[in-house]
């Protein structure tokens, strides 16, 4: 029976070759969709690993999250730097990253911040930042900056290129802070995250930004510019000389050689993640500043949710694609049916049942959807294998290239039913025509 | 045991007022081969329908090697066809994508009893067959059946109306595509070969000088009472 259905399609091997595409096409569109959507949603959800609560001046916690982890707009005016150290000296903190925002380079964000800040930060999939060429910010001057992948790219700068900011978050500004440029130390390698578009300084570089417009900050020149508070598990870095006991408990220690009077948010990590409730609870009832602590996840999950629907549109749209392949698969069996009655009559001639010819025509839909659906993986692994270094440089996508999930195997069995379900309606066109039609071959 | 034997047999198309077929008795003995001629429209397919299963007719009425045709229903009545009838059809008699020699062993792969009948090695006999039909040449066995000529067409239904021995040859109209010469020749190797494998032979034409092929001639509307 299979032989003979093969052997039919051979026949028809054009147009059954044009539906076994159609299938295919719709199967790494659904499957290539899929994992689009999971990539995404793994280095969004990603994307703020590490950082176990986002404290910032109070404000929606969707913005929050825009501002500080994807560069895109700001927050509310700044907190005070007792609420950071106040932050800091919690005893169920185990850092504190503040963060300055505010300025842009040629448009991309600049951000202000310690040299801790590139050792919590994780992104896709829990990857710390690393360096393409020179030193994050640690051991370096105040004028030091750090640039993402993308930003070094665009303008090609290399570790010791002077660069100049502007004040504002525009793209275009004029307001130049030509008189407190800053020398690139580092460039960090590509991430396919917001990183990618940042540009990082140290607080007092940031601050000298600002030393003619706002009010200067305190001690602008300590040159021991090093953040701190490494205790358990991070003491294995270097650059890290200077360590003074101030606080109230064991091990959290910072002495902050720069103490802005503002900042934007602070990144905080927690020794022990349960607490984290109880903090964010404490953060928003602090009277003396008004704080919103944010947790990465819920707001990301939120904000995922704003953006899911042009997700389930996509979804939506490689089904409806799906639905074309098996609709033309239904055309193509049902136009060969008149052409080929006899061919039934001549196989029920020769003793073929009506039921044994029924399931010729499903044996052959059964046929094309599963070419149907070895070809579109094939099609989809060589897609992926094609374009997943690119989805992981630009985007930061890590598709994998050889994940047959669950979830993969059932769509694919959803559509392999699907087919044989399409081809019942042929099928029973049959039927019903070899039992009226008899042996008679009429036209 | 009789090849065929009908009886008291009244048959009418759904929705039609008359009956097509009211046939009080038509036999053929094994091995004995019968010309059946009749106007166009006076019933020949229909009947050679009924014989064949393929239409609903009465219990009792039609006996093939003894079987009852209106008896067995269904898929069984599809089986039971192709292990005793061979049948050859006006046009249109093959699988155009299958070559001549598949197209011959067909009723070997839908019927048991076809192909024990058709010996040790179906695909011997049927090159045999078609050997002594005069479609000897291997390239020609080989090919699609669609590139093949009408006559050597009808050569390789007879083939496959032949293999496996089946009790009934029923065949309607085989030569109305071909010339004189080879009607007259196609007929004669579709008499020898029935004799050969003791298949008894319903002959339907309106070409009357084919009958001297024949053990004996049956004019349709003399046997039919109840044509229009
Ligand atoms: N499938 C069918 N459904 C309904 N009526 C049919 C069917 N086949 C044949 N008939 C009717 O039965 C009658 C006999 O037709 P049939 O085909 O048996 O004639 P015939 O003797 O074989 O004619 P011809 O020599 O032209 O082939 C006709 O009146 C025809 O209309
Ligand atoms: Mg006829």
């Amino acid at each position: 029976m299979l032989g003979f259905s093969l052997r039919s399609l051979w026949n028809r091997r054009f147009v059954a070759g044009m539906t076994v595409l159609a299938i295919s096409l719709s199967v790494a569109l659904i499957l290539g969709v899929e994992r689009l959507r999971d990539g995404a949603r793994d280095s969004f959800a990603n994307s703020a690993s590490g950082i176990d609560l986002i404290v910032a001046p109070r404000g929606n916690s969707v913005q929050i999250l825009m501002a500080t982890v994807f560069g895109v707009g700001g927050t509310e005016t700044g907190m005070t730097w007792d609420s950071f150290e106040w932050l800091e000296d919690r005893p169920e903190v185990a850092w504190a990253v503040p963060i300055q925002m505010g300025d842009n380079h040629r448009g991309y964000p600049v951000i202000g911040t310690v040299a801790s800040y590139f050792e919590h930060f994780r992104h896709s999939g829990g990857q710390p930042l690393s360096l393409a060429a020179g030193t994050f910010l640690s051991g370096e001057g105040a004028d030091a900056a750090v640039v993402g992948a993308e930003v070094a790219a665009r303008f090609d700068y290399a570790p010791g290129a002077v660069i100049v900011n502007a004040h504002g978050a525009g793209e275009v500004s004029f307001d130049l802070h030509d008189d407190a440029p800053f020398t690139i130390s580092g460039v960090l390698a590509p991430t396919g995250t917001a990183v990618d578009r940042m540009v990082f300084v140290t607080l007092e570089g940031f601050g000298a930004l600002h030393a003619q417009e706002d009010a200067p900050a305190a001690d602008p020149l300590d040159p021991a510019a090093i953040p701190a508070d490494d205790h358990d598990d991070h003491d294995d870095h270097d650059g890290h000389d200077a360590h003074e006991d101030h606080g109230a408990h064991e091990g959290t220690v910072a002495k902050h050689s720069h103490e802005p009077d503002r900042i934007n948010a602070v990144y905080v990590g927690l020794i022990d993640r349960t607490n984290v409730l109880g903090l964010q609870r404490a953060v928003n009832e602090r009277a003396s500043d008004a704080l919103s602590a944010v947790l990465p996840a819920v707001a990301l999950a939120e904000l995922w949710g704003i953006i899911g629907t042009a997700e389930r549109a996509m979804r939506l749209m490689a089904w409806a694609v799906a639905l074309a392949g098996m609709i033309g698969m239904v055309v193509m069996l049902s136009a060969t049916l008149d052409t080929r009655r006899r061919e039934f009559a001549i196989l029920r001639s020769v003793g073929a049942t009506p039921t044994r010819i029924f399931a010729l025509i499903v044996t052959e839909a059964a046929v094309l959807t599963a070419a149907g659906l070895i070809l579109g993986l094939v099609l989809l692994t060589v897609a992926t294998f094609v374009t997943d270094p690119i989805l992981s440089d630009r985007f930061g996508l890590r598709l994998g290239l050889n994940v047959f999930g669950t979830r993969e195997m059932a769509t694919l069995f959803v559509i392999f039913w699907a087919g044989l379900l399409a081809s019942l309606i042929p099928a029973v066109r049959v039927y019903r025509m070899t039992l009226a039609d008899g042996l008679s071959v009429r036209l | 045991m009789r090849a065929l034997h009908v009886q008291n047999l009244t048959f009418t198309w759904p929705g039609a007022e008359n009956a097509t077929l009211r046939i009080p008795n038509l036999s053929l003995a094994q091995g004995e081969r019968i010309f059946l001629f009749g106007p166009s429209g006076s019933g020949k397919s229909t009947l050679l329908s009924a014989i064949a299963g393929v239409v609903d007719v009465s219990p009792g009425a039609i006996l093939v090697a003894d079987k009852d045709v209106g008896a067995v229903n269904g898929g069984a009545r599809d089986r039971f066809r192709v292990d005793h009838i061979g049948m050859i059809f006006q046009v249109f008699n093959l699988i155009p994508w299958l070559s001549a020699l598949e197209n011959v062993l067909l009723p070997c792969t839908f019927s048991k009893r076809r192909r024990a009948r058709a010996g040790e090695d179906p695909g011997g006999t049927a090159r045999h067959l078609l050997d002594e039909l005069g479609l000897s040449d291997p390239s020609l066995v080989s090919k699609p059946a669609s590139e093949l000529s009408v006559g050597q067409q009808q050569r390789v239904a007879a083939a496959r109306a032949l293999i496996g021995k089946p009790d009934l040859i029923l065949v309607d109209e085989p030569t109305s595509a071909l010339d004189e010469a080879a009607k007259a020749a196609f007929v004669d190797l579709l008499a020898r070969e029935c004799a050969e494998a003791g298949s008894a032979l319903l002959f339907v034409s309106h070409d009357r000088s084919l009958e001297h092929h024949f053990d004996r001639s049956v004019d349709f509307l003399a046997l039919n009472g109840g044509a229009a």
